[in-house]
């Protein structure tokens, strides 16, 4: 079967696993149920791996109902599978699994004849996200930008029986949709200009003349849109709440992959849309996501050390590695991209794997406060090794494939800007350190105990009193609970380690920056790839700066740890209490920074473009 | 084509994020969602228009009448449905919140901070 042939397959298992479990959920077990959904997910991996062969050589292009464009004009609408956006279904799969196998042991009981709900709420968000990542068209793009988003409000408020998830799913929910609003908007105004909804289609349609208002008006309400996604600063506040409160099993999922798609998507648009002469010009594409980028990398980063939360602590955490991301897409060179996607499924198994742990934690203790958990892990010897290894994956320590794609990334980074380096060793170091810390003190009992109580008046959550999802607290931690970290660290670590896959990176990401190329594959005027980069491999430098970053990592760490009088405990008032105040759970205030942040896109991108 | 469609899509966008800045009631604040979202049908529909052409329904049109695009119907279309399943969505949690939490009140919200 041809690549062509399974990309519809890709997006369709998926969508009916969750038709067949939602039609057969309330005859069904349990362990059917769950067993049902995972097979449907696995079988989508296997398909993902299918296509993936297939799309190496070239990317493929599915035509939904055979409508091919003739003469280069057409209404079909297009699947396009390139290697990136194959492998990041791929990606999504192979998470979504392992969510699924994790959740089998872990989640609460459901009620009877409610088996089928959680497993098929978990199919269509992978359906949701793999359809994201192979769409050729703009407005599927945000159908299916939709259709991941309120499955992933649903999931995150699953546990409707408390209030916290509630709140986090209302925040998450009412911030993305207007996010998902303003790139209808912006979609509309390309098509006002154009006539035209497929990308590559709009693409060539800008491919001359000058950039004008609307076009500018275009990129900057779909890279709100996105950008929401990717909960970019100002638009990040949504994704701690919710990060924090949605079910674990769901948080691997959300924090390794949909953010990460954020990213992508915004990364696809411009350079499939935009890249041409009358869309918006590189200049002001890469200033504009590399100011948010480094913002966010450090936000993020200084946000993540003061949590006391593990589960905030790691959302924060991915709030400073989507910054990462972002200045890795923004140099706008297949390096920087093929370093950017080598960095997302390094980060991804890293992410979702600590989280993994969080969850045993809190399903043990029914708590998820650093302070109050401290040195009960001492007992979870394994748990605790796997948090360290998870920790230290973060901070980019080589082989894993974070350090890979860190190194990779950092250098097509350097090429824009000599200080650009610097970002990304302190902020992996700052968010691996912080993880670090709370896996010294949890697991280790390390350094003097904090003061368990919250301190008076500022703005905190502490993670003390949650209620564990398993419904009862577990006494013996269950073995898939276990193998799943296991298996995505192992999975982190083959990224930086296999031979030839960094090399299949580096020519997906050759075919992703090759507007030109993309193009021709979809419009059927041929598609030779324009540039061929060097393949990204471990360089002298890169491994020296990993290891700069994951020394500074458990520098942090000890030093917060045996001596928290000179760091300044977590929690304490501060110069970052301002900062920390902005994150006040309260919607009005997130939609305001949302609009601010339309405003300051406006600003970075109109300079040079008009006068 | 008359500028004025755009500037009223422009104008209910921006109202209803005021709402949902200002709001005071998790209902009122879905409700200016959707009032946001109104502005993308507008858009849309107003992108379609050309003067002088009437509905896209070609079974009581002679071949090659003028009509409205249909194109940006269809998408308005697959926007409310969008929009039906997010309200949807949003108000069971708000009803859900209310049981749980005995309030609707966004600034009652605090549990999650810093």
């Amino acid at each position: 079967m041809a690549a062509g042939e399974l990309l519809p397959l890709v997006v369709a298992v998926p969508l009916l696993g969750s038709a067949v479990l939602v039609a057969a959920g309330r005859r069904l077990t349990r362990i059917a149920a769950d067993a049902l959904g995972a097979a449907f997910a696995a079988g989508t991996v296997a398909l993902c791996v299918f296509a993936l062969i297939g799309v190496l050589e070239g990317p493929a292009v599915a035509w939904a109902g055979g409508w091919r464009p003739k003469d280069g004009l057409g209404v079909g609408i297009a699947l396009v599978g390139d290697p990136l956006g194959v492998g990041l279904a791929a990606l999504a799969s192979v998470v979504t699994v392992a969510a699924f196998v994790y959740s089998w042991r872990y989640l609460e009981e459901p009620p009877p004849r409610h088996a089928g709900g959680f497993p098929a709420l978990l199919l269509l968000f992978q359906a949701g996200m793999c359809g994201f990542t192979l769409t050729g068209d703009l407005f599927n793009a945000f159908v299916f930008f939709e259709l991941m988003s309120v499955v992933a409000y649903a999931l995150t408020g699953y546990r409707v029986e408390e209030p916290r998830p509630l709140q986090g799913a209302l925040a998450f929910g009412i911030v993305n949709s207007l996010g998902g609003y303003c790139m209808l908007l912006g979609i509309a105004l390309l098509y006002a200009r154009t006539g035209e909804l497929g990308m590559a289609q709009i693409g060539r349609a800008l491919g001359t003349g000058e950039p004008d208002a609307l076009v500018l008006a275009a990129f900057v309400l779909v890279m709100t849109g996105l950008l929401i996604k990717a909960a970019a600063v100002p638009f990040h506040f949504w994704l701690p709440d919710a990060h924090a409160v949605a079910p674990t099993p769901v948080c691997m999922v959300l924090s390794g992959v949909m953010v990460e798609l954020g990213v992508y998507g915004a990364a696809r648009v411009y350079w499939t849309v935009f890249a041409g002469p009358g869309g918006v010009s590189h200049s002001s594409c890469t200033r504009t996501l590399l100011v948010i980028g480094v913002a966010t990398a450090v936000l993020g980063a200084a946000m993540c050390w003061q949590q006391r939360h593990l589960k905030r602590l790691l959302a924060f955490s991915t709030i400073g590695h989507v910054g990462l991301f972002l200045i890795g897409v923004a140099v706008l060179t297949p390096e920087g991209v093929s370093g950017t996607a080598l960095y997302v499924l390094g980060h991804a198994g890293a992410k979702a794997a600590l989280f993994a742990c969080v969850g045993i934690l809190l399903a043990r203790y029914g708590s998820v406060d650093e302070y109050e958990l401290y040195g009960r892990g001492r007992e979870l010897r394994l748990v605790g090794v796997l948090f360290g290894v998870g920790a230290l994956a973060l901070a980019g320590v080589p082989p894993f494939g974070t350090g890979l794609g860190k190194a990779v990334a950092e250098e097509a980074a350097g090429q824009q800007a000599p200080w650009l380096p610097a970002v990304f060793v302190l902020v992996s170091a700052v968010t691996g350190g912080a993880v670090l810390r709370a896996g010294l003190r949890v697991f280790g009992g390390a350094g003097p105990r904090p003061p368990a109580e919250k301190a008076d008046g500022e703005p905190e959550t502490s993670g003390a009193e949650e209620e564990p999802e398993t419904g009862d607290r577990l006494g013996r931690v269950p073995g898939t609970m276990l193998a799943v970290p296991v298996a995505l660290l192992a999975g982190a670590l083959a990224v930086g380690v296999l031979p030839g896959f960094a090399a299949a990176v580096g020519a997906a990401g050759d075919h992703f920056a090759d507007h030109t190329g993309y193009l021709g594959t979809v419009l059927g005027s041929g598609s030779a790839l324009s540039h061929v980069s060097a393949s990204p491999h471990w360089t002298a430098a890169g491994v020296v700066l990993d290891l700069v970053s994951t020394a500074l990592a458990i520098g942090c760490a000890a030093l917060a740890v045996w001596r928290p009088g000179r760091t300044g405990h977590p929690g304490a008032s501060g110069w970052w209490t301002p900062i920390r105040r902005m994150q006040s759970g309260h919607i009005g205030d997130y939609v305001a920074w949302a609009l601010a942040g339309v405003a300051l896109l406006a600003v970075l991108t109109v300079p040079g473009m008009l006068l | 084509m008359s500028v004025l469609p755009y500037l009223a899509a422009g104008w209910i966008f921006l109202i209803g994020v005021y709402g949902l800045v200002t709001s005071r009631n998790l209902i009122h604040a879905v409700g200016c969602l959707t009032v946001t979202q109104s502005s993308t049908y507008v858009l849309l529909v107003a992108i379609g228009y050309r003067r002088g052409g009437t509905a896209p329904v070609f079974s009581d049109l002679p071949p090659g009448a003028r009509v409205v695009d249909p194109v940006v119907q269809a998408l308005a279309l697959t926007d409310i449905v969008v929009g039906a399943t997010v309200t949807a969505l949003l108000l069971a949690l708000v009803v859900q919140l209310r049981k749980r939490h005995g309030t609707v009140d966004p600034d009652k919200l605090a549990e999650l901070r810093g």
